[in-house]
């Protein structure tokens, strides 16, 4: 969604850290330090890991089942303490399925992200140090894979694969490899002409060595915050995907396929679009203010303004 | 300039080959036998062996795909499975809504956005900076189907002010495209903002306040042109997010678009319509850049001679 606002606001992040360790500080307790001083951001953090935690114990804190248990006494009822989130026309608990379906969306945002990422750090670092047709051909490809506008190309992976989550996951993930090429491409290019670059080489080292040891870490600050970006659009691409019907299908308790089943009885109950809606919104909302976070913790730029 | 113009168009030619081979090829990724899926699944054999004949697909694949280049040239994209009319006519007629709803969001989220960065940026770290960037932060973490729903349950539903679904009159495009535009507007706002904030810190802007101009003549003249070269690619980038958003939102608001129409064709195997749409698709977003590419040439002189 928002990939290359965020791709440009961050590229500036490239080669942080160490540049700023004036006095005998690690690069790890300077991003701590300039970290924690944004309590927007470690509120945001907690929340994602509070998220994670309930998402891993979700099925032991249930109290009923997300898809088999039905309350045909309080159909359509709203929220109660029996019912935290209320009851949908179906008559299951929604709270139940709201913490379910945070397993779901959770893993979808981060293996898609994970494995986009992975896949396109590594193209990145090899369009980037090696130039020339090796160059060309990726960014190419890179081209291509943008050349489909937002959820398009998505949309077109699930149409060949099939609907389903496991495909979704797939699809958001190719989706995100080309932004993540693009951005490491375009550090990799600034860090192979630093003078330390060309020590590592005058004594020899290997070409893995110089990529994995001496270039590959001075892209790892940019990568991440963008990692924490991305999360949140994965998210809202996986369930927008679910929304029109071609990612997880009812009943799965998949925050987009639970507003999609909610659409049907808007006019009655209301209420059971409104906690999906929030769960995607505040979920999401964890992820992008981390990322802001860390992006200004991390940008050496930021202490002067 | 016309040697840059004629630049960017020959460096699409690869990328329009590359993605109009792919969309070609995306019947054959499709799983099962593609006159199979075009005969229907109750055909007898016979059918299916003469629907093949038909669609060309006993042919070897570089015949088959010539073919089809020849067609796309010729707007002739095949006939939809389902209405058995061509796919250019169904596409025809859903292709003005999509577009003026995508045109209508972008006006106003751009607008909107650009006021939103640059009031955020002159009162950078003071509450209408914060109250903006709280606001944009938002816009892009709440997703445009929740979103549109929950416009659709206040204005339409609860207040009757504006109609639910459809596209007849200009009321009709109110809400969807608020809710199209927003993340966009959101976008915009944070983008806007950290440019303009670089700016307002330039020499020549030091220059213009110190030469003793009023604030309001600086910001307009000096910041708001210069802000506006990254601002306008980014509303290229963000044209090709509308055009993929729209697909959502149309499907919340029943808008009678190509994007309605794709999760149709997607929902009912319909192939030859996705592929027109998604070639259609790609190729006004491509178009699209190419027109900021030049723009941005016209505003900063300095990029065409790269």
């Amino acid at each position: 969604m928002n990939d290359r606002a965020d791709l440009e606001e961050t590229e500036g992040a490239a080669s942080t850290g160490s540049l700023a360790a004036t006095e005998v500080r690690t690069p790890w307790t300077e991003f701590w330090r300039k970290f924690k001083r944004q309590h927007v951001a470690v509120i945001a953090g907690a929340f994602v890991l509070l998220l994670v935690l309930l998402a891993v114990i979700a099925p032991w804190l249930v109290p009923y089942d997300a898809e088999t248990f039905f309350d045909y006494d309080s159909l359509n009822a709203l929220p109660s303490a029996k019912h935290w989130f209320g009851v949908d026309p179906l008559g299951r608990d929604i709270f139940s399925r709201i913490l379910m379906g945070s397993r779901i969306s959770l893993t979808a945002g981060f293996v898609s992200v994970a494995v986009g990422a992975l896949v396109g750090t590594a193209l990145g670092l090899a369009a980037g140090y090696y130039e020339g047709w090796c160059d060309r051909i990726i960014m190419r490809i890179c081209d291509v894979l943008f050349a489909f506008p937002g959820i398009l190309l998505a949309i077109g992976i699930v149409a060949i694969l099939g609907g389903g989550m496991f495909n979704v996951i797939i699809a958001v993930a190719i989706f995100s490899i080309p932004t993540f090429a693009r951005l490491v491409r375009g550090n990799t290019l600034a860090l192979k002409h630093l003078t330390y670059v060309e020590a590592a080489r005058s004594i020899g080292a290997s070409d893995w060595t110089i990529v994995l040891r001496h270039i590959f870490p001075g892209t790892i600050a940019a990568v991440v915050v963008y990692f924490s970006l991305r999360i949140g659009t994965s998210i809202i691409t996986a369930a927008s995907l679910s929304f029109i019907g071609m990612g997880a299908q009812p009943p799965t308790p998949e925050w987009g396929a639970m507003l999609n089943e909610a659409r049907a009885d808007m006019m009655t109950s209301p209420h059971v679009a409104l906690f999906p809606s929030l769960a995607i919104f505040f979920t999401v909302l964890a992820f992008n203010l981390l990322g802001d976070g860390l992006r200004d913790a991390l940008d050496p730029k930021i202490e002067q303004k | 300039m016309l040697q840059y113009f004629i630049k960017r168009l020959l460096g699409l030619i690869p990328t329009l080959a590359i993605v109009g081979a792919l969309v070609f090829l995306f019947v054959h990724l499709l799983p099962g036998d593609p006159a199979r899926l075009a005969a229907g699944p109750d055909a007898t054999p016979e059918t299916v062996a003469l629907v093949r004949q038909d669609l060309g697909l006993d042919k070897p694949l570089p015949e088959q795909f010539l073919r089809f280049v020849g067609g796309v040239v010729h707007g002739d994209f095949g006939r939809s499975l389902r209405t058995k009319r061509p796919v250019s006519t169904e596409i025809a007629e859903r292709f003005a809504p999509t577009f003026w709803l995508t045109v209508v969001a972008m006006a106003w989220s751009v607008v909107v956005g650009m006021a939103i960065g640059v009031l955020s940026a002159i009162w950078r770290n003071r509450w209408p900076d914060r109250l903006g960037m709280a606001i944009a932060v938002s816009g892009i973490s709440f997703p445009a189907f929740a979103l549109g729903m929950l416009l659709m349950q206040i204005f339409a539903v609860q207040l009757h002010w504006l109609p639910t679904v459809g596209a007849d009159s200009w009321r009709h495009y109110i809400l969807p495209s608020l809710t199209l535009g927003a993340a966009v507007a959101a976008i915009m706002a944070r983008f806007t903002r950290s440019s303009f904030v670089d700016i307002l810190q330039e020499d020549y802007v030091r220059t213009a306040r110190a030469k003793g101009l009023p604030e309001s003549r600086v910001i307009m003249k000096h910041g708001l042109r210069n802000a506006l070269i990254p601002v306008v690619t980014m509303m290229g980038l963000q044209f090709g997010f509308l055009l993929g958003g729209s697909i959502v939102v149309e499907v919340v608001f029943n808008w009678p678009g190509m994007g309605r129409l794709l999760v149709d064709a997607v929902d009912q195997r319909d192939y030859p319509v996705i592929q027109g749409l998604v070639l259609l698709f790609s190729l006004e977003f491509v178009l699209i850049n190419l027109i900021v590419d030049l723009l941005y040439g016209v505003i900063n002189p300095a990029i065409r001679f790269r």
